[in-house]
This record gives C-alpha cells, sequence and structure tokens, in this order.
C-alpha cells in the first residue's frame, strides 16, 4: 500500500518533467526553422529569428570556461595531491567552496555588477558577463576534479614516484589523464548550468535588443535565458511574441538535454573502460 | 662495502615508535628477505629505502641509511634520482592506465631520455628480463589493463628494471597473486639477482626460503635476527623465530 | 631547474585553491561596501530640503511620516506632534499654481524668494524644494535631515524606493515574502521529495532507478527561466481559475514553481544518506521479522535523518535565492503578504527587477545592495547549518 503511495509520488515527478518537456516541444517545435535559428529578431522583436541570443550564450558559455576552467582545475589539483588531507586549508576551503555554491546566482549579478562592470570598467559586456558566470560555476568545476583525482587509488602515484618521476611529472602524466573523462563531465555540467543562468548577466552583460552580432568582448550580448525572460514578461504585443517565447524555450531546453546526455553518455563509457580493482 | 647499510634506524609516525634501532646490511646482488607478522614494521623499514616514507605527514627518522656508501637521507640528495636508482614492486599491480608500450617506457621518458630506438629496445630488454615478451610482444599497444593479474605484476616488474636501477625492493609481490603467476615471479626473483641487489618483504616463509640469500624476521618493530636464510629457517638462535616460522604465532 | 618549475607550479596551485575564498572575501566587501552606504545617505533626497514656517513648532519627521504627508495620508500638524492646523504641501511643480511664469523668471531665478515668502506667511505648509532656492534663517526652518536608520530599513514595513521627498526602505515585506515562499515551497517539496528519495533508494528496481535518476538530475539541469516561462504560462491561469483570483501571479504560483526546483536537491540528498545506510542494520530489522515498510520507517529514515535535514536546508537555500521564476510569476507586489493567494516579492525578485533602474551610486541601489548582503548572509548561515549537520554526523559514523 504504502509503496504504491511512493511509486505514485515518483511518477507524478516523471509526469511533471514530461509535461513540461512535452509543452514546449509541442508548442516550440512549429517555430523552430532556419530562419528562427540564423535570423535576428526584426519588427521591435515580433518576428524573426534568436540567432544572436543563440550565438550571445555561446559566447558566455565559452567565456565562462576560460575564466574558471584552468583555476578550478587547477585548484581541485591543489586540494586533491597538495593539500594535507588533514589540514586546515583543506577544510577551510572546501567551506569556502560549498558556500560559494550555496551564493544565489542574483548575488553573483550584484558582485559582477559591482566589480567587473563598475569597479574595474568593463562596463556591460561579455567580459564582464564571462566572469561573473565563470566564478558562479567555479564550485562545481573545483568539487568534480577534486573528487574524479582522489577516487585514483595511491597505488597508481607511488608507483610512478617509485620510478624517479617527480611529482608533477606524476600528476601531469599519470593523474590528470586518469581523471580527466570525470573531470570533462563535470565541466560539460557547467556548461550547461552557465547556459540557462539569467541572474548573473541581468546587469553585467545581457542586452534587452543587440541585433547585430558582438565584435568584441567589450560589446554586450543577446543571450537565450534573458531574451525568453524579456519577450515572456515584458513582450510589447504578447500575440506575436509568444510562439517566440515557446521557441526560444525549447533552443534553450534542447541546449540543456544534450549537454546531459553528453555527459551521461561521457559518464558511461569512461565507468566501463576504467574498470580497475 | 656492503649495498646498503642502515644503522641504529628508528622511525616514528606521529608518536609511534614502529622501528625500533635496526642496523642491517644488504650485500650487494643479493636476494634478501624481511618476514614477520603484519604491522611488525618489514613494509615501513623497506619503504625507507627509496624514501617513500616521505609521503606520510607526521613521520620522523632517526638514524643512518646509506647505500652504495651515501647518505641517502643528507640533504641535498635528489629524491627523484633515488627513486630511479632503487625501483620498487609494490603489492599489489598497479600498471598505469596506458598500454603495456608506454608503461615500461614511462620510467625512462619522466627521467629524460628522448632517443625512441633506445627506449624500444629497453623494452622490449625489460620485458624479456621479465619474460613476458613472449606473451605480449603482439600487443605492446594494448591497454595494460587486459592483462592477468599476475601478467600486470610482471609488467610492473619490468617497468621497474626498464630505468636500470641497481637496487630493487618489493613489497609483497605476490600475495595478490595465484600459485602460478607466483611461482614465475618467484622464479623471476632469481634470475634478476644478476642484474641488482633484491629486497622483499613478503609474509610468506617458503617464499623465502625459496627465494633468498639472507632472512631478517622482524616483530614489533625490532628486528630480532639477521643471518643467512639457511640459518634461519634450520636453525634460528632466537626463541621468537623459531616460534614464527613453525607456526606458533602470527 | 626542474625543481624550480615544481616549485613554481605547487605555489600556483596553492594560489588557486584560495580563489574561491578570495571571492567569497571579494563579495562580501564589495556587497558590504555599497550596501552599507545606504546608512550613509539623508531621508530627504540629496539636493532637497523641507522647509517649514518658522512658527511651526515641528522640527524632525520621520522618513515614514514625510511620505504619509506628501501623500495626504496625514493632514493636520496634530498629528505630528504639533498645533492644531491644515498641512499644506507644496513641491516645486505647484511653483505655477501659484506664480506666474513672468513672476518665476525665464529659469525660475525668482522662485527662490516667492517660495521662501509663500512659505513664510503660511504657518501650515511644508515645501519640498532644491536647497539652492531657500536659505535657513528668520523666516524658514528646515526639518532637520538625519542619516536613514538601521530600523527603519530592517524593521520598516514600507518599501517604497523610489517615493519622494523621502523614499522607503522598509526591507520586511521584502523578507516576509521571501520566506513565505520558501516555506511554502519546501512544506509542497518536503512530503514528495522524500517519497521519492524512499522510493528509489529502497523500493525501486535497479531498472526504475535508472531511469529516474537523469530525470532528476534533467529537472535540476533546467533553466529556472524556462521554469517561470511554464509557471507563467500553465501554472498561473490555472491557480486563477480555481481560486477565482483577480490576478494568478501569487506567492502560491512561486512556491508550486519553488517546490518542483528544490526537489531534485532534497532527493538526492536525501537517496544518497538512505543508500549509505548500513546494509547490516536493515538486514538486522527485517532478521527480527520487521515489514520492509517497518524497516524503512523505524531504521532507515531514522539513521539517515541528517543525510534527509541536509537535503532539506539545501533545498531552503535553493528556494531562497531563486530569482527569476519566482520574478516571474509572483506578482512582485511589495507588501506584507495577507495570504498565500496575493501576489508577493521576494528579495532576489526586488534585486533583479529593481537594480537596472536605480540610479548607480543612489540610496536605492545602495538599498538594493544591503538586500544582497541580507540573502548573502541567509543562504551562508544555511550553508553552514548544512556543514554542521553533515561534519556532526561524519563525527557520529566514526
Amino acid at each position: 500500500m504504502a509503496f504504491g503511495i511512493f511509486r505514485t509520488l515518483s511518477l507524478m515527478i516523471v509526469l511533471v518533467l514530461f509535461s513540461i518537456l512535452g509543452f514546449i516541444i509541442y508548442k516550440g517545435a512549429g517555430v523552430i526553422n532556419w530562419d528562427f535559428l540564423t535570423k535576428a529578431p526584426s519588427d521591435g522583436m515580433t518576428s524573426g529569428g534568436i540567432f544572436p541570443a543563440i550565438v550571445g550564450t555561446l559566447l558566455l558559455m565559452l567565456g565562462s570556461a576560460v575564466v574558471a576552467f584552468p583555476i578550478g582545475i587547477m585548484s581541485g589539483i591543489y586540494m586533491s595531491e597538495y593539500a594535507s588531507k588533514t589540514g586546515w586549508a583543506v577544510k577551510f576551503i572546501r567551506l569556502m567552496t560549498n558556500n560559494l555554491s550555496g551564493v544565489p546566482s542574483i548575488v553573483f549579478g550584484l558582485f559582477g555588477m559591482a566589480l567587473f562592470v563598475k569597479y574595474l570598467g568593463f562596463g556591460d559586456s561579455i567580459l564582464a558577463g564571462s566572469f561573473t558566470l565563470g566564478l558562479l560555476s567555479l564550485p562545481l568545476v573545483i568539487r568534480t576534479t577534486e573528487e574524479a583525482l582522489k577516487d585514483i587509488p595511491d597505488g597508481i602515484r607511488e608507483g610512478s614516484l617509485a620510478l624517479g618521476a617527480t611529482k608533477l611529472q606524476t600528476i601531469w602524466k599519470v593523474i590528470l589523464p586518469m581523471g580527466m573523462p570525470r573531470i570533462i563531465t563535470g565541466l560539460i555540467l557547467s556548461l550547461g548550468r552557465v547556459s540557462g543562468e539569467t541572474a548573473p548577466i541581468l546587469f553585467t552583460c545581457a542586452a534587452y535588443f543587440f541585433p547585430q552580432l558582438p565584435a568584441s568582448v567589450f560589446d554586450q550580448c543577446m543571450a537565450l535565458p534573458y531574451h525568453l525572460y524579456v519577450i515572456s514578461t515584458s513582450g510589447t504585443d504578447i500575440e506575436a511574441q509568444q510562439p517566440i517565447a515557446y521557441g526560444t524555450a525549447l533552443v534553450l531546453i534542447v541546449i540543456v538535454l544534450v549537454i546531459n546526455l553528453m555527459a551521461g553518455g561521457l559518464r558511461k563509457h569512461f565507468e566501463k573502460r576504467l574498470k580497475i580493482k | 662495502m656492503e649495498k646498503i647499510e642502515a644503522r641504529d634506524v628508528n622511525f616514528y609516525y606521529g608518536d609511534f615508535h614502529a622501528l625500533k634501532g635496526i642496523s642491517l646490511d644488504v650485500p650487494r646482488n643479493k636476494v634478501v628477505a624481511f618476514i614477520g607478522p603484519s604491522g611488525c614494521g618489514k613494509s615501513t623499514f623497506l619503504r625507507l629505502f627509496n624514501r617513500m616514507n616521505d609521503l606520510v605527514p607526521g613521520s620522523r627518522l632517526e638514524g643512518d641509511i646509506r647505500i652504495d656508501g651515501k647518505d641517502i637521507y643528507a640533504p641535498g640528495v635528489d629524491v627523484d634520482e633515488l627513486r630511479k636508482n632503487v625501483g620498487m614492486v609494490f603489492q599489489r599491480p598497479n600498471p598505469f592506465p596506458k598500454s603495456i608500450f608506454d608503461n615500461i617506457a614511462y620510467g625512462l621518458k619522466v627521467n629524460g631520455v628522448k632517443d625512441k630506438k633506445f627506449i624500444r629496445e629497453r623494452v622490449e630488454e625489460s620485458l624479456r628480463g621479465a619474460a613476458l615478451w613472449d606473451e605480449v610482444k603482439d600487443k605492446l599497444n594494448a591497454s595494460a589493463y587486459a592483462l592477468s593479474g599476475g601478467q600486470q605484476q610482471r609488467l610492473c616488474i619490468a617497468r621497474a628494471m626498464a630505468v636500470s636501477p641497481s637496487v630493487l625492493l618489493m613489497d609483497e609481490p605476490a600475495s595478490a597473486l595465484d600459485p602460478i603467476s607466483t611461482a614465475k615471479v618467484e622464479e623471476l626473483i632469481c634470475e634478476l639477482r644478476k642484474e641488482v641487489t633484491v629486497v622483499i618483504v613478503t609474509h610468506n616463509m617458503q617464499q623465502a626460503a625459496r627465494v633468498s640469500d639472507k632472512t631478517a624476521f622482524f616483530y614489533m618493530g625490532e628486528m630480532i635476527e639477521y643471518d643467512d636464510t639457511k640459518t634461519i629457517f634450520t636453525n634460528p638462535h632466537k626463541e621468537a623465530t623459531q616460534n614464527y616460522i613453525t607456526g606458533r604465532f602470527g | 631547474m626542474r625543481r624550480f618549475l615544481e616549485k613554481i607550479v605547487k605555489w600556483l596551485l596553492t594560489g588557486s585553491g584560495f580563489v574561491t575564498s578570495l571571492v567569497i572575501l571579494l563579495i562580501i566587501g564589495f556587497l558590504f561596501t555599497e550596501g552599507a552606504g545606504l546608512f550613509r545617505e539623508r531621508i530627504i533626497e540629496e539636493g532637497y530640503v523641507l522647509a517649514l514656517n518658522k512658527d511651526n513648532p515641528v522640527k524632525e519627521m520621520t522618513a515614514a511620516e514625510i511620505k504619509a504627508v506628501f501623500d495626504e495620508d496625514i493632514v493636520n500638524w496634530k498629528e505630528l506632534g504639533g498645533s492644531d492646523m491644515a498641512i499644506e504641501t507644496f513641491r516645486l511643480e505647484d511653483a505655477e499654481k501659484y506664480f506666474s511664469e513672468e513672476q518665476l523668471g525665464e529659469h525660475y531665478e525668482n522662485a527662490g524668494g516667492l517660495i521662501s515668502g509663500l512659505v513664510a506667511s503660511n504657518p501650515g505648509m511644508v515645501a519640498f524644494i532644491p536647497e539652492t532656492m531657500a536659505v535657513e534663517g528668520t523666516e524658514l526652518n528646515f526639518i532637520k535631515d538625519k542619516t536613514i536608520s538601521p530600523k527603519e530599513v530592517f524593521l520598516g514595513n514600507e518599501w517604497f524606493p523610489t517615493a519622494t521627498p523621502a523614499p522607503l526602505f522598509g526591507m520586511w515585506p521584502l523578507l516576509a515574502g521571501t520566506l513565505w515562499v520558501s516555506l511554502f515551497a519546501i512544506l509542497f517539496a518536503l512530503p514528495f521529495g522524500i517519497s521519492i528519495a524512499v522510493y528509489m533508494a529502497e523500493v525501486a528496481s535497479p531498472r526504475v532507478r535508472n531511469f529516474l535518476k537523469p530525470v532528476i538530475e534533467l529537472l535540476n539541469g533546467i533553466p529556472s527561466v524556462v521554469y517561470g516561462f511554464f509557471g507563467l504560462i500553465i501554472i498561473v491561469p490555472i491557480l486563477q481559475q480555481v481560486f477565482g483570483l483577480p490576478v494568478g501571479e501569487s506567492g502560491l504560483a512561486g512556491s508550486i514553481v519553488l517546490a518542483i526546483m528544490a526537489l531534485p536537491t532534497i532527493v538526492t540528498v536525501a537517496e544518497d544518506a538512505m543508500r549509505n545506510c548500513p546494509r547490516s542494520l536493515r538486514e538486522a530489522s527485517l532478521a527480527l521479522g520487521a515489514t520492509r515498510w517497518q524497516t524503512i520507517y523505524r531504521v532507515v529514515i531514522p539513521s539517515s535523518m541528517s543525510g534527509i535535514a541536509s537535503g532539506v536546508v539545501l533545498g531552503i537555500g535553493r528556494a531562497v535565492g531563486e530569482t527569476m521564476a519566482v520574478l516571474m510569476v509572483t506578482g512582485n507586489a511589495a507588501v506584507v503578504p495577507a495570504s498565500i493567494l496575493e501576489p508577493l516579492r521576494t528579495i532576489p525578485a526586488t534585486i533583479a527587477a529593481e537594480l537596472g533602474e536605480a540610479p548607480a551610486g543612489g540610496a536605492h541601489y545602495q538599498s538594493l545592495f544591503l538586500l544582497g548582503v541580507i540573502l548573502f548572509f541567509i543562504t551562508f548561515f544555511i550553508n553552514l547549518c548544512v556543514e554542521f549537520i553533515s561534519s556532526r554526523n561524519k563525527a557520529k559514523s566514526n
């Protein structure tokens, strides 16, 4: 009996997911065509496509990756390979990293505005947006890197050191390649998160309407999630704009879906290949 | 001058006194076995010879360990150089997730060897030396993980030998293997004596009796007795040794 | 050379290890400097004064009183501790009601004198004018302009950041809105979350579990704007119909959307905790003749309580900080909500909605940063709770 209820509740959550996905796919699929994906919005954003928003989102993903990946991976390596496992540094850094991952995205937005846009003078720009989103995804990158490396048995490290390899050589030639599949999975997931964030770019980068493509990192850009927000809440012509909103939501969902599937597939693939023990 | 000379070695993990005043000489090109019950300090002692214990936080060493007359704990000693000269084989086979060829070549590459031809020759030589060549010569590019446990362990021995060490440390190298693989590894150890000095830790007394020239018996962090293997197993001087090898404890 | 390189890399890695700490520090630093600036701002808009007739005994007014006076909610000086006398308000744009354009001059150059005269001859008048237009002295008194006090901000009941002459920054309605929405979201999500976690950890076959796991992960990955959009298009109209509301955008709509969004966090953490419950405990219970349900209810859930608790707390953290979805469906009315069916406004939604329009460096701008500080500390506190729960749990299992 009780299990029946549990099963029903679990089924309901599946239902919720599929109703969200199904609804958006059903309503959005008709809107998607080549022009929608490759043209800029026109007629006061009541027709045309979402090309600049797609490009903007991809640029922001790339920018945040450039900011977060090197520092995040290095930080993860430090946590797993250099910091003493019982020392205060690890505990402190982990506490701070966890806290940073709990900071609401709108606070990142405020912070990005104060530091990058105003204090460092980047202005509303892709640069400021990338830095803000990069910092936001940092904890995820650090954590996955650390966990990926920690799960590598110590025997492998000792084996390499015993051959006269230095610590750096051991990390570079053995440990990192072994941890790479899981690190990459984490990196992909962090890109997925970045692609859907709106609040951090609200005041650091996102443009309401910027039909030409950005020419430099100091330009503003459009972005899919912000575009969806704008079109569905402050539109001027709801009749004409709703289909665009569905189409935008669908493209956004497809990006997230593809990223999740990629990460999941990659994880499975490498888990099979890397069965040691 | 003996190959390895240890004098009054005391070793601590934090407050724990793991090794108590041990002095022992390992002669050149011989096989020396350390035996004793679990936790007696034999592995700890072995790992001092290539400074593997440096990695343990809060550990401390007193006393003197010399290889070829040089104090390996003197300031300014290059630990990586030392480890190149003093190879090690571990309890569990620990090949890298690379091809068989790259596993053997790894030690050469990290030590700065660039000559491809030399590396190829050295890989073959080492695999032959480890009696593995015939089994793997057709699949050098296959993953080392495709090998059986016994083959993996011989691969690890070949990997250690590829950098031409003068000492090879073996920490219970056959404990994770089946009897047939164990026999092959033991055979190999007897062969190795021609090229290197071997120190092997084992809890298998028959193994010590089969492969070693000299045997040291450790108990509770102390070295109870050290003598020719024959003497230890037929006519030990200490009662504790006698009890251990006749299976009365441990 | 090689050793030198190793040293450099080590320092580099150590440095990057502390980057997150640095970011936290910077966040605190920047938010604080901007936010704390609010308490250095004056109640009355910068560059302006409130001028009174010299004979008026009232010398001080709070921001709320000023607003009430200019909204004509307070119409007699008696209510402010003055004499029984009607209040007449004067804003600069009223000048043309009293004077002709020629009198004021082309560039209002005569306005100062005229208005001063006007106030001096009207004992009940209060004038909101640029400070350059009036001189405090024999004829006029200025309302004493104080700095904005923390009490008005944190306990104030009214959020009117753009009101003139005195904006009100009472944050209580926003805080209450945030807590209401999050509380209801958790109330909705909790039974679902725990049941699903139990189902996945204890009941479901591996196949079903392997199907549910990615579903939950995907729910976690859907961007919050998409949730907001879905809520706006589907949930809001439904609520409007079902409850017969004038507007469907309400606290309830926000709670439902947030509940769906917090669900994956709760399920994942709680399920992990239950799966980590030692097998031996479970088998011991079953061996004593307990049914599977009894085992779950009396052994598995109590022993994984701290994990479940962290999941719930993390879920609250997610709900409190969520911005876009809430902004889109809650209707954004900055009043203390009387019921969950009314529109309300949360802290994150306020920042998102207003920062774009607040002039940089002004009191409004600073008040939004102060909201950011509050939000930061709420989530910081929540995270510390999670750390505490899980560290206590670790200590227990050792």
